[in-house]
């Protein structure tokens, strides 16, 4: 969207980042001078185990958090210190997909895909019905548009969010374990269209996963353990 | 699924109505929502029908009278009740300059017993036949009928009693009954109709009044009604029967002054209002718990939708805005019912009681208004809960 997104430039850069859970005596250090950039149009892996802190540092990058100490840069914005206003703002740079699909149940897929589109407001909206259909036909739900979640078994539903995330076009998108609710093939369809996306439109992902079956399809891979980055 | 409305809601929002999606995807709890709005607009349109209706037949005695001032005893609040003012004070009246016309009446109770032995009870009014005391046409030409001694005129709005009994007596068949010792004859009907003490008007001749209450002085009625001149200026007029009556046992009241009064005591120091404005209060509780209740649980139930929403980067006045819309809806579409069943509920009421209670134009607007805000200060008080959501537990 800016100039600074040709590739090889860099999408998120932390520096130094440290961040606790908890107050006074049950004050615990969960993440410890973590240093990551990741350029534009990479995928990028990261590994580790349950309470590593892989999610902590994904919701502090994507805005969910507040930073405390460090530095993260998201697309040449500093968040240590951004107001509330501004990782709103923000957050509408990132599609996020989550580990559940967190469809709204009162609202047909296609609508689903729509709030999508809507956060970025009337300057969308007028051809939203094309680009919400457009991008649930990629996902393979050409012929579900208008089912209500309900309705949808839980891969397609898991492919309706993984649309609601990307209808936007956002530069950067943050992933947890999004193949997790999916068969093998569909899976390897939806990280193949992050690639794809990486390549043509220099969209960047960051993606938390602990299956094997797509790391051959990362640029990346970085490993986290007890709060600290061992490898990338 | 949702209709028409869908589309027209998007229109007029600018999005999509997610708050009308939510409130039809759980049909049973829009079905109980709605019915609980519809509750507390029929209990308040019921409680304010109820002190309506209390207003309005405190006024209809005041509105059969021809004349332009009352003057009542001062320790009367209301138009059945006071001591009978001294004998000179009507003389006293005519005196002062500008006054046409002064015409005492009394006012008694009476037991009107019928035929199975149950009893009505009857406000009683004793005029002077030849003074031309009421304006309503039904009584205007009946009046001076009444200077035939034991007749009367009978309220045929009285609750209660069969209505060929009327039919028979504007027919031409007098009825006759006995009250306090005397036979009394009806000869013609007009209409008032029963309040929420007395069930009924009675008009006799001031003679046949103080004939039925020998206890009461002839000259000393409750009520001097007065008449202006043509041309006479009321306020100048009604300053000098002040100067000239002393206040100790007198007051002076133009005719909508002295039904405003009345209304006034009645509904605020006399239990029967003070209980119809507290209904009125118990209906505006119910229907704020009610929505309150149906708002904060879809915020509840919704908690992880709206936690991704605001991941995905919509602000809170979003939020805000879907509880605000959730609230129009069950506002508007509770009022619908609810008014339809009060106006069901008002007639039949009406039909029962012989209570004067209807429907102002006014009123639906003001229920409206009041359930508008109600359901906002309820989607308000829910907007709280949506603190809980956050995206960062999405995780």
């Amino acid at each position: 969207m800016g100039s600074d997104m040709a590739s090889g430039s860099v999408a998120i850069a932390v520096r130094g980042l440290d961040h606790w859970f908890g107050t006074g005596e049950a004050r615990k250090q969960v993440l410890f001078d973590i240093d990551l950039e990741i350029r534009h149009g990479e995928l990028v892996v990261l590994m580790g185990a349950s309470g590593s802190g892989k999610t902590t540092l994904l919701t502090l990058i994507g805005c969910l958090r507040r930073v405390e100490a460090g530095s993260v840069v998201l697309l040449g914005r500093e968040l240590n210190g951004a107001s509330e206003d501004d990782l709103v703002a923000c957050r509408r740079d990132l599609g996020f997909i989550f580990q559940a699909h967190n469809l709204h149940e009162s609202l047909t897929a296609l609508q689903n895909v729509r709030m999508g589109l809507a956060v970025h407001g009337d300057r969308v909206a007028g051809d939203w019905r094309e680009a919400s259909r457009h991008v649930l036909g990629l996902v393979g739900l050409s012929e579900r548009v208008d089912y209500l979640p309900g309705n949808l078994s839980g891969g397609q539903k898991q492919r309706v969010a993984v649309a609601r995330a990307l209808v936007g076009n956002p530069p950067v998108v943050l992933a947890d374990e999004p193949t997790a609710a999916l068969d093998r093939d569909s899976g390897l369809a939806v990280v193949e269209m992050l690639r794809r996306l990486g390549r043509e439109r220099g969209t960047t992902t960051l993606m938390v996963t602990h299956d094997n079956r797509i790391l051959d399809l990362a640029d990346r891979i970085v490993r986290m353990e007890d709060g600290r980055i061992v490898e990338g | 699924m949702t209709g028409p409305l869908t589309p027209m809601l998007t229109a007029l929002l600018g999005r999509l109505p997610i708050g009308w999606l939510q409130l039809v995807h759980n049909k049973g709890r829009l079905a109980a929502a709605l019915s609980g709005v519809a509750f507390a607009n029929v209990l308040i349109f019921m409680q304010l029908g109820f002190l309506g209706a209390l207003v309005e037949s405190i006024r209809l005695p005041y509105t059969v009278l021809n004349g332009d001032v009352l003057i009542s005893a001062s320790d009367a609040n209301t138009l059945f009740d006071g001591s009978p003012l001294p004998r000179n004070r009507l003389y006293q009246a005519l005196g002062v300059e500008g006054v046409a016309s002064a015409t005492g009446f009394y006012y008694g109770r009476i037991d009107w017993k019928q035929p199975d032995g149950t009893i009505r009870i009857m406000d009683l009014f004793g005029i002077d036949p030849t003074s031309a005391p009421f304006s309503d046409p039904l009584l205007a030409r009946q009046a001076e009928s009444l200077m035939l001694p034991d007749t009367a005129l009978m309220d045929s709005k009285t609750r209660n009693v069969p209505g060929d009994l009327f039919a028979g007596i504007e027919a031409g068949t007098p009825y006759r009954f006995e009250t306090r010792g005397r036979e009394i004859t009806v000869t013609g009907t007009f209409e008032i109709g029963g309040g929420f003490s007395a069930d009924g008007y009675l008009v006799v001749s001031d003679q046949t009044f103080l004939r039925l209450f020998p206890a009461r002085l002839p000259g000393a009625p409750n009520y001097v009604l007065v008449r202006l001149a043509p041309g006479a200026d009321p306020a100048a007029v009604l300053a000098d029967l002040r100067a000239a009556l002393p206040a100790s046992d007198s007051a002076v009241w133009t005719l909508d002054e002295a039904a405003a009064r009345d209304q006034r005591f009645q509904t605020t120091q006399k239990p029967v209002g003070i209980v119809f404005g507290f209904g009125v209060v118990i209906g505006v509780l119910v229907g704020v718990i009610i929505v309150y209740q149906v708002l904060s649980t879809d915020v509840a139930d919704h908690i992880r939708e709206y936690a991704t929403f605001k991941a995905m980067g919509y602000p809170q006045r979003f939020f805000l805005g879907i509880v605000f819309e959730e609230a129009f809806i069950l506002a508007l579409f509770g009022f619908v019912p609810g008014v339809l069943v009060a106006l069901g509920l008002y007639a039949a009421v009406a039909a029962g009681t012989g209570l004067p209670i209807f429907m102002p134009a006014g009123r639906p607007v003001l229920v409206f208004l009041g359930t508008l805000a109600m359901c906002a200060l309820s989607g308000a008080i829910a907007t709280r809960r949506l603190a809980r959501a956050n995206p960062a537990e999405l995780f």
